[in-house]
């Protein structure tokens, strides 16, 4: 009688930066594409993103950063993702990403970036692909 | 015994979200080690805090998390948030008032979307309770969605339920309405800071000492004023909690809801089970619906439900 389980996302705001827009936009669009989003919030350290990941059991991990400090803060996430087992959870990271880091932070273990103007359905399908690939399911085209 | 509850047991939790995960799901390793932790919970006092949206819930949780920790509890913690019925996903933000309480030893915090459940407790969060008690969190907070007559039927799962009330929203008479000054324990006047707050605690103060009813476990309500984001009024809350827990087991009623708490566990465990079932014959009838007359309709959906759940066993 076991029940399917729904893609379980957390999304978080890493370090000092008070653009928020962009991760409610994406929270909702993760949302209203069937997933179960928990959004935790402004000025999130790695710690504190990474063991809301724990605790929640999430699927997918998605940082949203504008502030320029991605370089220096992914690098943190990824090693924390290690050190705590999450070795299938998609890491997905948007905002203002200078298009010649992104080989960068995908070298560090993060699965996907998305910059400005990014399609809101093309990072749905991405993520529940990402996540079916994981799952080691089969992955359906987007109809 | 399965090597994930093993780790869950020993505190690992990694392993404690994953079997969660398991539970919620129903999957059978889940059900197997829910079954273990039935056997070891019933000692965890279980709080509910309800409201209406913006009522300071789920801050209130994080400055109760800090007061039950100084106590040197182990404290779990479920959130629960609307799902939409139309696509099913869910935006929880109550982890936005946590701050960095998640990573405190001894604190576990969970979200949990209702998934179509329209109650205050859902099979899940019920189920949840029930393992987190088994692996020894000895206080356990629940946030349930809103604040009307479905949250009822919190009362019979939890042992203390908190009430919520802002200061100047008229939110006191809406409850005496909604018929929720039925089923708290106790009434927090939280945003205390707000200069209205004064004329809110006459009121619900005035409200409960003229209700005519027989209080629920003949415990008189007690109404309290707290300012969440302060932290103030919380150690009294919590002492008053205590208080709350003390009572409930001189009169046996403690252990009484742990009960009441299993059998609505159980039936809505059922109950989801049913309905998984009836969507299928529903849908398989859909055609002859409408060739059909409606009571046969009716007769024969009603039919293939009880044939498909005999053939589950
Ligand atoms: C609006 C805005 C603000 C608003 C923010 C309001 C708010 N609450 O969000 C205000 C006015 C407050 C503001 C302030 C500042 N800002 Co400003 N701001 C912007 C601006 C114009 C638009 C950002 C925005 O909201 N876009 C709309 C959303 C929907 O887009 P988005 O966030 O990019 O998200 C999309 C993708 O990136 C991606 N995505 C984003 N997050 C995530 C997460 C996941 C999981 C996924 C999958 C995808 C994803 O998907 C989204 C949809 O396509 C940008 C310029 C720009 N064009 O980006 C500057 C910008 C980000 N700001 C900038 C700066 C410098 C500042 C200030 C420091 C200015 C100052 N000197 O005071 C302050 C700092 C504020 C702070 N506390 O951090 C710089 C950052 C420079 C850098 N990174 O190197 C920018 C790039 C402007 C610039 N060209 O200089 N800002
Ligand atoms: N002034 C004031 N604001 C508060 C207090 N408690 C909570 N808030 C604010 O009320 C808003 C809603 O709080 P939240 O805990 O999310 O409410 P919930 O929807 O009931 O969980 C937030 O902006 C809080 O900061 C309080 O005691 N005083
Ligand atoms: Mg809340």
């Amino acid at each position: 009688m076991s029940l399917e389980k729904r893609i379980k996302v957390v999304v978080a705001k890493l370090g000092l930066d008070g653009h928020d827009r962009g991760a409610k936009v994406i929270a909702r669009a993760l949302k209203d594409a069937g997933m179960e989003v928990v959004y935790t919030g402004l000025r999130q350290t790695p710690e504190q993103i990474v063991k809301a990941a724990v605790q929640e059991d999430a699927d997918v991990i998605g940082i949203s950063i504008l502030s320029g400090a991605h370089l220096e803060l992914i690098p943190h996430i990824t090693k924390l993702m290690k050190e705590n087992q999450l070795n299938d959870v998609v890491l997905v990271v948007g905002g203002v990403i200078p298009p010649q880091d992104i080989q960068t932070l995908k070298d560090m273990g993060v699965d996907q970036v998305f910059m400005p103007g990014s399609n809101l359905k093309e990072i749905s399908e991405f993520i529940k692909q990402a996540v079916a690939k994981k799952r080691g399911q089969k992955v359906e085209r987007a109809s | 015994m399965s090597e994930l509850l093993e780790r869950a047991l020993k505190g690992e939790e990694i392993a404690i979200a994953k079997l969660l995960t398991k539970i919620e799901y129903v999957d059978p390793e889940g059900m197997k080690a829910l079954e273990y932790l039935a056997e070891r919970s019933g000692s965890a006092h279980v709080v509910g805090i309800t409201g209406i949206p913006g009522a300071g819930k789920s801050t209130i949780i994080g400055a109760l998390i800090d007061e039950y920790v100084r106590r040197n509890h182990r404290v779990g913690v479920v959130m629960i948030d609307p799902s939409s019925p139309f696509t099913k996903g869910s935006f929880m933000g109550n982890r936005i008032r946590m701050q960095d309480r998640s990573t405190l030893d001894n604190v576990f915090i969970r979200s949990l979307a209702s998934r179509g459940h329209l109650g205050g407790v859902s099979a899940e969060a019920l189920m949840l309770i029930e393992a987190l008690d088994g692996l020894g969190y000895d206080r356990i907070i629940v946030e349930t969605v809103g604040a009307g007559q479905t949250d009822t039927e919190v009362v019979s799962s939890v042992h203390t339920i908190a009430v919520l009330t802002v200061p100047g929203t008229g939110d006191e008479i809406q409850a005496l309405k909604a018929g929720i000054m039925e089923i708290g324990d106790f009434y927090v006047i939280n945003k205390a800071d707000k200069p209205e707050a004064e004329a809110s605690y006459i009121s619900t103060k005035f409200a409960i000492d003229s209700a005519e009813v027989n209080f629920r476990d003949g415990w008189k309500p007690i109404v309290a004023k707290t300012v969440a984001t302060k932290g103030e009024g919380i150690k009294e809350l919590v002492d008053m909690f205590e208080e709350h827990r003390s009572f409930l087991e001189s009169k046996g009623i403690f252990r009484q809801r742990i009960v009441d708490r299993r059998v609505k566990m159980v039936e809505l465990i059922v109950r989801r089970n049913i309905d998984q079932v009836l969507q299928k014959a529903v849908e398989e009838n859909k055609k002859d619906i409408l060739m059909i007359p409606l009571l046969k309709s009716v007769e024969k959906i009603q039919g293939d439900l009880i044939a498909k759940i005999g053939r589950a066993h």
